[in-house]
C-alpha cells in the first residue's frame, strides 16, 4: 500500500505492505539508518523518532499509521550544516559513550525542551525514562540536555536584545 | 520480529469503522494507539485477517465536563490524561495513575481506551475505572450500549465488547461532594509493569462521613479487581483508622494474586493491603481538604 508522510522536511511517498514497522521503513526503505533497533520489544527508545514532535517508538508503530504525519529523525536535526543545540550538548557535555542509545536519547530531549525550556534534573531523568543507556552514561547525558536548555534560553536572550 | 501479513485499513467515519467490525466480527481487530497490539502482532500472539485503524476518525479524543461526567474520548491518549491539571481535586486518582504507565515514549501513543479494551490484568486503567466507578460508551452497527466498568473485565484480556463493537468514550460521574484519590503502584523499575497497584477514590459527604468509596486491584487477579466488600464496609461511615484497617484488610482478601517472578502470592496479597490503606488514607485527606 502507498504511504505518504514527510519525514525531516522531505514529503516522502512510499509503497510498502502495512505490516512493515517503521524503524525497518525508515532504516531499510529510506537509507537512514541513524534510527537504531535496540531490544525490538518497546523497551529500550533506541528507535525513539518524534511523531508531529512527540517521541515515540518506532519499532511500536505501523508504516501506514504514518499518513500524512510529520516524522523527524537523528538525521532531521542539524539545519544547513548547524548542529541543533541539543546535538552541541552532547558534544560538549561527551553525552555518549558507545552512542547506540544516543540518537533516541537526543530526540527526546529535544522534544523534553521544547515543551519544558527549563527542566529541572528530575524532569529531565523522569522524561528520559523510556530511554535505556546501557553504557549507564546518564550523568553526562542528563548534563548535555542541561547544556541545550541553557544554550537555548541564552538564544532567546540575545534574541530579545 | 514483524508481524504476520493482515489488510489493513483506516476509515475517516466511525460508521465505515462499525461496518467493517460487523462484516469481519472476529477476524478484525481494531488498532488505536497501537502499544499493546503492535508487540503481540510482532510476537504473533495475534494474526487478526484485517485491522481496522480508527487512528483518522474524529472525534474519538478529549476530556470534557458535562452533565456531572468528566468524559474521556476513547482515543485520548495517556499523555493526555497526565497534563490534564483541571482534574486535580476532582478525580486525582487519574492524574496519579497516568503518569506511572509504561513510559513516557508509549503514553505518547498509548490511549485509554485501547488499554481498557486490552485488558491486561496488569494493565493500569482497568483498577482506576473500576475505582471512580466509570462506564464505557460502545458502539456497533446495531447500536450503542453503556457498559459499567464493574463486570467489564471478565478474565485476562477478556472483556464484555463484542467483537463488532468498538469503544467510544469512557464517562467518569462526578458529584458535587468532596473527593480525593490515589493511585499506588509497585514496580521492579520505571516502566514495568505493575507488581501491584491499586485505586482509591472517595468520596466525603456534607457530615464528614464516607458518601462513595470505590478501590481497584490491579495485577493481583486474572482481571482488574473491584474490592466490593472494603468499599461497602467504608460507606456511611465516619473516616478513622481502625476503618481503614478493616477496609484495607478485606481489599486484601480481594487480591488473587499468583507468584510470579515479581513476588510471591503471600507478598503481593500484603502489598495490595498496605497499599489500599495508604492510599485511602491519603485520599481521605485530600478529600478534607477538598472544596465541595
Amino acid at each position: 500500500m502507498k504511504v505518504t508522510f514527510e519525514i525531516n522536511g522531505a514529503e516522502k511517498s512510499v509503497d510498502v505492505e502495512a505490516r512493515t514497522l517503521v524503524v525497518d521503513l525508515i532504516r531499510t526503505k529510506l537509507g537512514m539508518t541513524g534510527t537504531h533497533i535496540g531490544c525490538d520489544t518497546s523497551n529500550c527508545g533506541a528507535c525513539t523518532v518524534l511523531l508531529d514532535g512527540r517521541p515515540v517508538k518506532s519499532c511500536t508503530l505501523l508504516a501506514p499509521m504514518l499518513e500524512g504525519r510529520k516524522v523527524t529523525t537523528v538525521e532531521g536535526l542539524a539545519q544547513g550544516g548547524k548542529l541543533d543545540a541539543i546535538q552541541e550538548g552532547f558534544h560538549a557535555e561527551h553525552g555518549l559513550q558507545c552512542g547506540f542509545c544516543t540518537p533516541g536519547m537526543m530526540l527526546v530531549g529535544k522534544a523534553l525542551i521544547e515543551a519544558n525550556p527549563h527542566p529541572t534534573e528530575d524532569e529531565i531523568r523522569w522524561g528520559i525514562s523510556g530511554n535505556i543507556c546501557r553504557c549507564t552514561g546518564y550523568m553526562n547525558i542528563v548534563k548535555a540536555i542541561q547544556h541545550a536548555a541553557a544554550a537555548n534560553a541564552a538564544e532567546n536572550v540575545a534574541g530579545v536584545a | 520480529m514483524f508481524p504476520a501479513a493482515f489488510d489493513y485499513t483506516a476509515p475517516g467515519a466511525l460508521d465505515e469503522v462499525l461496518s467493517l467490525l460487523s462484516q469481519h466480527g472476529d477476524d478484525a481487530k481494531v488498532l488505536a494507539g497501537g502499544q499493546s497490539l503492535i508487540p503481540l502482532l510482532k510476537l504473533r500472539f495475534a494474526a487478526p485477517v484485517i485491522l481496522v485503524d480508527i487512528g483518522r476518525v474524529d472525534g474519538l479524543e478529549g476530556i470534557r465536563r458535562e452533565n456531572g461526567h468528566v468524559r474521556i474520548g476513547a482515543r485520548t491518549r495517556h499523555r493526555d490524561v497526565e497534563s490534564a491539571t483541571e482534574l486535580r481535586g476532582t478525580l486525582d486518582v487519574l492524574l496519579d495513575a497516568a503518569p506511572l504507565i509504561s513510559d513516557p515514549l508509549i503514553r505518547n501513543m498509548g490511549t485509554v481506551g485501547g488499554s481498557i479494551c486490552h485488558a491486561d490484568p496488569a494493565g493500569d486503567w482497568g483498577a482506576v475505572m473500576l475505582a471512580v466507578g466509570a462506564e464505557f460508551v460502545v458502539k456497533s452497527a446495531s447500536g450503542e450500549r453503556v457498559l459499567p466498568a464493574a463486570g467489564f473485565f471478565e478474565g485476562p484480556f477478556t472483556t464484555g465488547l463484542r467483537s463488532d463493537e468498538v469503544m467510544t468514550e469512557i464517562r467518569i460521574p462526578v458529584g458535587s461532594g468532596r473527593s480525593g484519590g490515589t493511585y499506588l503502584k509497585l514496580e521492579r523499575k520505571v516502566g514495568d509493569f505493575a507488581s501491584v497497584a491499586t485505586a482509591v477514590h472517595v468520596v466525603l459527604g456534607g457530615d464528614g462521613r464516607i458518601a462513595a468509596a470505590g478501590i481497584g486491584l490491579c495485577a493481583v487477579g486474572a482481571h482488574s479487581i473491584k474490592a466490593t466488600a472494603a468499599e461497602a464496609a467504608l460507606v456511611g461511615q465516619a473516616p478513622s483508622d481502625e476503618l481503614i484497617a478493616e477496609a484495607a484488610r478485606l481489599a486484601g482478601d480481594a487480591a488473587e494474586p499468583k507468584a510470579d517472578i515479581r513476588g510471591s502470592a503471600e507478598y503481593k496479597r500484603d502489598v495490595a493491603r498496605v497499599f489500599v490503606q495508604r492510599g485511602l488514607h491519603t485520599a481521605i485527606n485530600r478529600a478534607q481538604g477538598a472544596t465541595a
